[in-house]
């Protein structure tokens, strides 16, 4: 099965972005399956990387959709290789502890809930109806990563230090979140997707919130990680990538 | 994803039962009453249910693993999301079944910890590996099916708590065989690669799957002490009957061969007939020498140990809740 390339408008570049960060992100929280801390916690990291599986599946549709070329949502996920994919670069970082997995997921959460509620009010009505869906599951997400967030900062000693941990791993990495280029100011300007900059304060909002809960402080911003929305990205991706796209790169035309 | 009749020596103290309770509450029984967690029972019956309610609920939490398996490689995004909401299911069956085991007093911790020691079975149908995608089909399709099976009897199951679990399992697990059986499907109309990898999962998982149901009734111990409590409603052989019945004509709408050169119709029974199952393998992985026992035990201890300190962080954080708040109502008064 040869690797494609989408022919990018600034939309299928907008929506491809959003659907690879859930995609990826949804494969990090999917390697917690059986796995974690707790039963509790199976059910419910599973859970959300089901959400963002879901919210993938709509947007590729969508993308496939508007490229007009035959493709599926599949040959986007499956035959796009890691330079091809706009994920943010925090969504591909290998899985860590559960103190990674869920500080990434309340950072990514953060942004996504107030994002998917603006896109609610999208011009393009199919994003505003994912958009509609996906902000009420980001709300979830957001207040189950939250809360653990606040558990683990204010719990043990080892748990704070985990934590902290995370945090200097995981800071860099946010800048990326709110970053616009040609494509999405094109898109803000039509007004299909949100403002970053009018995002920022959301979240801002909702890290300081939890994380004086935590009692955790924000370091000064320094400098940030970029390049996976324009596909360069980490190590990590090539060999996530390796296994996710295994079985139809193995079996090219097969159907399964 | 399912319970076994695993046939463990009963070994528990025989309590003096009072006679005229222990006749009330077979009355009860054979009234077709269910038996709840405040009523009086005699302790084999509890211990019975103990054993009975927490296999099948270690079985669910280990078999998460072999199809966890799969997850990340799943070759769809649709079977990706499909295999992952199973998976998730049966981590939520192990809840619910753990709940359903502490109404007889017991708790979920001292359960695990059983699991964890390797005194605690589950069932030896997770103790072999998952090779290919085809597996996770014939899981569904095989394991799955094994299991409703042995679980359509426990809705009527004379304990509530363990009958009402099962009621909402059984519509669970019953989505899963379908899911299963339409990946085998797919796969059986695709490429010959494909068709050949269902075929190589059917020629493992077959008799595997037989052995689910347990030991043959002659070598049963529990079964019939099970029957006449109402906890066990067919025996072993009368289910393993059953689900070969249902199965064959499926597998053979499939175009698969069944790995059993004895396997026949039997017109004069309308029972399809099978060859000897090899119960030494069964003994044998059930005793810990399968091909992947001591690997799903590690796993899942491996998951416990690491998630020590998220579980004393939650209890910490929980106890300095309390103490805050107790320290602001103190000062408000």
């Amino acid at each position: 099965m040869t690797t494609i390339a989408v022919a990018e408008t600034a939309l299928t570049l907008g929506l491809l972005r959003l659907a690879d960060t859930a995609l990826v992100h949804a494969h990090r929280l999917s390697e917690w399956c059986g796995h974690a801390p707790m039963l509790e916690e199976d059910l419910a990291l599973a859970n959300i990387a089901l959400d963002l599986i879901g919210q993938a599946r709509a947007l590729y549709t969508y993308a496939a959709e508007i490229e007009g070329a035959g493709r599926t949502e599949d040959d986007l996920a499956y035959r796009r290789d890691a330079p091809q994919y706009r994920n943010v670069l925090m969504a591909e970082l290998p899985k860590g502890d559960f103190a990674f997995t869920i500080l990434r997921a309340f950072f990514l959460a953060a942004q996504a809930e107030p994002l998917w509620r603006a896109t609610a009010a999208s011009r393009d009505a199919t994003l505003a109806a994912i958009a509609a869906k996906a902000a009420k599951e980001a709300a979830y997400h957001l207040r189950h990563a939250g809360e653990w967030v606040i558990r683990l900062g204010d719990g043990t000693a080892e748990s704070r230090r985990r934590m902290l941990d995370a945090f200097a791993v995981l800071w860099p990495y946010t800048g990326e979140l709110f970053e616009a280029d040609a494509a999405d100011r094109a898109l803000i300007e039509d007004g299909i997707l949100p403002d970053p900059a009018v995002l920022r304060p959301q979240w801002d909002a909702a890290v300081d919130r939890v994380f004086a809960e935590a009692d955790l402080a924000r370091p000064a911003d320094r400098w940030m990680q970029s390049g996976g929305r324009s596909g360069r990205h980490t190590e990590h991706l090539g060999h996530m990538l390796a296994v996710m796209q295994h079985l139809p790169r193995a079996y090219p035309g097969a159907t399964w | 994803m399912y319970t076994q009749a695993l046939n463990q020596p009963e070994t528990g103290p025989n309590a003096a039962e009072d006679a005229a309770r222990l006749a009330r509450f077979e009355a009860r029984i054979d009234a077709e009453e269910r038996i709840e967690p405040n009523d009086w029972m005699p302790e084999a019956y509890r211990r019975t249910l103990i054993r009975q309610i927490s296999q099948h609920a270690h079985s669910e939490i280990v078999g998460m693993l072999p199809e966890g398996n799969w997850i990340t490689r799943a070759p769809s995004l649709r079977r990706k999301a499909a295999l992952l909401a199973k998976v998730q299911d049966e981590g939520g069956h192990g809840l619910y079944l753990y709940a359903a085991a502490e109404t007889l007093g017991v708790t979920r911790e001292e359960l695990v910890a059983q699991l964890l020691s390797g005194r605690a079975k589950y069932s030896s149908i997770f103790n072999y590996p998952t090779l290919t995608w085809a597996d996770i089909g014939a899981i569904g399709w095989l394991v799955d099916g094994a299991a409703i099976m042995n679980q359509i009897p426990l809705c009527r199951t004379s304990y509530g708590p363990y009958a009402r679990a099962m009621i909402r399992i059984c519509k669970e697990e019953s989505f899963h065989q379908r899911q299963g059986y339409e990946i085998m499907l797919t796969l059986c109309r695709g490429t010959p690669e494909q068709k050949a990898m269902a075929q190589d999962a059917l020629d493992r998982w077959w008799w595997p799957a037989l052995m689910m149901f347990g030991p043959p009734d002659s070598e049963s111990a529990h079964t019939a002490q099970s029957m006449r409590w109402k906890i066990k409603r067919f025996t072993n052989d009368e289910l393993r009957q059953q689900f070969v019945d249902a199965t064959v004509p499926q597998g053979h709408y499939l175009g698969l061969t069944f790995p059993d050169p004895e396997l026949r119709f039997d017109p004069a029974t309308g029972h399809w007939r099978f060859g000897a199952i090899d119960w030494e393998e069964f003994r044998r992985v059930l005793a810990g020498d399968g091909p992947c026992n001591r690997e799903r035990l590690e796993t899942r201890r491996r998951a416990h140990d690491e998630g020590a300190w998220v579980r004393e962080a939650a209890l910490a954080h929980a106890a300095k809740r309390r103490a805050r708040a107790a320290a602001q109502k103190i000062a408000a008064e």
